[in-house]
């Protein structure tokens, strides 16, 4: 069959469905007929184009076609959208198991957070240049005065009106360094690790340093409450920046850039379980914690309540249910 | 011998092509253009450039609403800095603004539609591709892999590719249609038809010095010798004389 005649032949099932592509969907009823059973439509689409290959019809038929089908290969094979009836699952079971999963990464980031933040602690606790090696003066009155039991704000200096405005500060700033955290772990490791023992030193030194001074009353009931979910994240975000540095270093038996697929799906599991995190600690950072009408003693019995509420999450919840071989995973598949 | 040459230079073009292709499960090849790091730039500067113009906007706009109007902004800011261009290469087809300007898009390396998975996973990889400054180690990584992909596209699995949209039908020339010299080559025959399909894109002058090759076949030189390839060229397309 020569092309012109091959052309004629299927002109109408090619122009039809490329109406359908380009939006033209609502037209007379001869075009919903192909578009009705589209699969099919597909199918002998395919097999246009694999004749058109074969007889090694002109370049620009065979471009139209290959145009054609990649563009209904598309719309067949796009991904539903994700119901609630998954997300709900997703955060009452999902995500602890898959911070069970990566058990030795949430560990390792947590010893990589939590040490030097202690070492610095007890240094800034006891000796009181020590804050100076890592904060300017500025800083350091600058955080006094924060803290001072003498205000009667806490946190930052505000008026009533700027709860809105530090809810924006903390989801920028906290949840841009999770992300960082998380991001650059993909240089082996490297950059997660760095951010861990940074935020960790950075952040022991202020507990130390808070301490020694004697503002513990004023600090401690204020940072409680939101770093049951903050500090958690963080250290959550490093675990997974740690699972991709880890598939580039040792990538068992795969190939290095299968490995980084495979690790980037676990910590995609993580991420999205840090950012809700990190959403709730700015709430309660900027509406809860900053408040000054409640008792030092409810907020400490809050802020513990949120603690035992997190890490009993983490421990305990989706144990229930046997994992069915998770959806993520087949939808994942569903990619590879 | 000649056989096994050929195949290896036909490898040797195709390692060096950027044409990337998949099977799909219909037992089709799929082929895409895939896009290297000078028009994804160029892109992303135009995103770039649209983004911190919502944002100018937005200050000037907020700047009566005092300290509630900066927590607007700041938020704006993050969900722009990180989620712009997820939420459109998930909703408008793998195209950012920027992407569009220049028909690139994102896909799957399989070259279906960009999930939401792999299309957070590669905009938070960005950070990544930022370091030490400037995309430094997205453009290393783009100008070194196989398929131009930079850190956040091989963690996703996702690539970017040209989205052409085809020409509507080839303005052949008017010439009558000639039936073709007996012993035809395939490849000759390919050769005339897209000599025939391009006479629109080439200067009349290169396409009597290609016409001019075949003089031992059409026995002609100059236009009449293009003319006659021009109608073979229509005959094997599938044109005949009118009656």
């Amino acid at each position: 069959m020569k092309q012109k005649e091959f052309e004629a032949r299927h002109q109408i099932l090619w122009q039809q469905l490329e109406h359908w592509l380009a939006g033209y969907e609502k037209g007379t009823g001869a075009e919903s007929e192909v578009i009705s059973d589209l699969p099919a439509s597909y199918r002998r689409l395919c097999q246009h184009l694999a004749v058109a290959k074969e007889r090694q019809y002109t370049s620009g038929l065979i471009a139209r076609l290959n145009q054609l089908v990649m563009e209904c290969h598309q719309r067949l094979y796009q991904q539903k959208s994700v119901s609630s009836n998954r997300w709900l699952e997703f955060i009452f079971g999902g995500f602890p198991r898959a911070l069970r999963e990566q058990a030795q990464f949430v560990w390792l980031a947590c010893a990589l957070f939590l040490a030097p933040a202690l070492v610095m602690g007890l240094g800034c606790y006891w000796n009181d240049a020590l804050i100076y090696a890592v904060m300017s003066p500025e800083q350091v009155t600058q955080f006094e005065s924060m803290y001072d039991p003498a205000n009667d704000v806490l946190g930052r200096e505000r008026g009533s009106d700027s709860d809105l405005m530090m809810f924006g500060f903390y989801i920028k700033n906290n949840i841009g360094i999770a992300f960082r955290t998380f991001a650059s772990g993909i240089l082996f490791g490297l950059g997660s690790i760095f951010f861990l023992v940074f935020n960790g030193i950075y952040l022991g030194a202020v507990f130390g340093h808070i301490s020694r001074v004697g503002f513990a009353s004023t600090f401690y009931p204020f940072v409680i409450g939101h770093g049951a979910f903050e500090l958690t994240a963080i250290v959550f975000a490093g675990a997974a920046g740690l699972r991709l540095g880890h598939a580039l270093v040792n990538p068992g038996q795969l190939r290095r850039i299968h490995a980084l697929r495979n690790a980037g799906r676990d910590a995609m599991k993580i991420m999205y379980g840090t950012f809700l995190m990190l959403v709730i600690a700015a709430f309660l950072e900027a509406f809860w914690s900053s408040s000054t009408q409640l008792d030092i003693s409810v907020k400490l019995a809050v802020g513990g309540f949120f603690w035992l509420l997190v890490i009993g999450y983490c421990v305990l919840a989706g144990r229930q249910h046997a994992p069915t071989q998770s959806a993520p995973h087949i939808a994942a598949g569903g990619i590879a | 011998m000649l056989q096994s040459s050929r195949t290896q230079s036909e490898s040797e073009t195709n390692r060096l092509d950027t044409l990337y292709g998949t099977e799909t499960p219909e037992g089709i090849d799929l082929t895409a253009q895939l896009a290297g790091p000078v028009p994804r730039i160029l892109a992303y500067s135009v995103d770039l450039f649209y983004r911190s113009l919502i944002l100018l906007a937005l200050a000037i706009a907020l700047a009566f609403a005092d300290r509630a109007g900066w927590g607007i902004w700041l938020l704006t800011s993050f969900f722009l800095e990180w989620f712009y261009p997820v939420f459109f290469e998930v909703f408008k087809g793998g195209q950012t603004p920027g992407k569009k300007a220049f028909s690139l898009a994102v896909v799957n390396d399989n070259l279906t539609p960009v999930t939401w998975s792999a299309s957070i996973m590669r905009n938070l990889l960005r950070f990544a591709d930022f370091l030490p400054f400037g995309y430094c180690t997205g453009i290393l990584s783009m100008t070194c892999s196989r398929h131009f992909q930079r850190l956040g596209d091989f963690a996703a699995g996702t690539i970017v590719v040209y989205r052409e949209r085809h020409k509507d039908g080839v303005a052949l020339p008017d010439v009558s249609p000639a039936p073709p010299p007996r012993g035809l080559k395939l490849q000759d025959q390919q050769a005339i038809v897209s000599l025939t399909e391009r006479s629109s894109e080439l200067s009349s002058a290169r396409q009597q010095e290609l016409a001019d090759l075949l003089q031992p076949l059409t026995g002609k030189s100059g236009s009449a010798g293009l003319q006659q390839l021009q109608g073979i060229g229509r005959w094997l397309l599938g044109a005949r004389r009118e009656k």
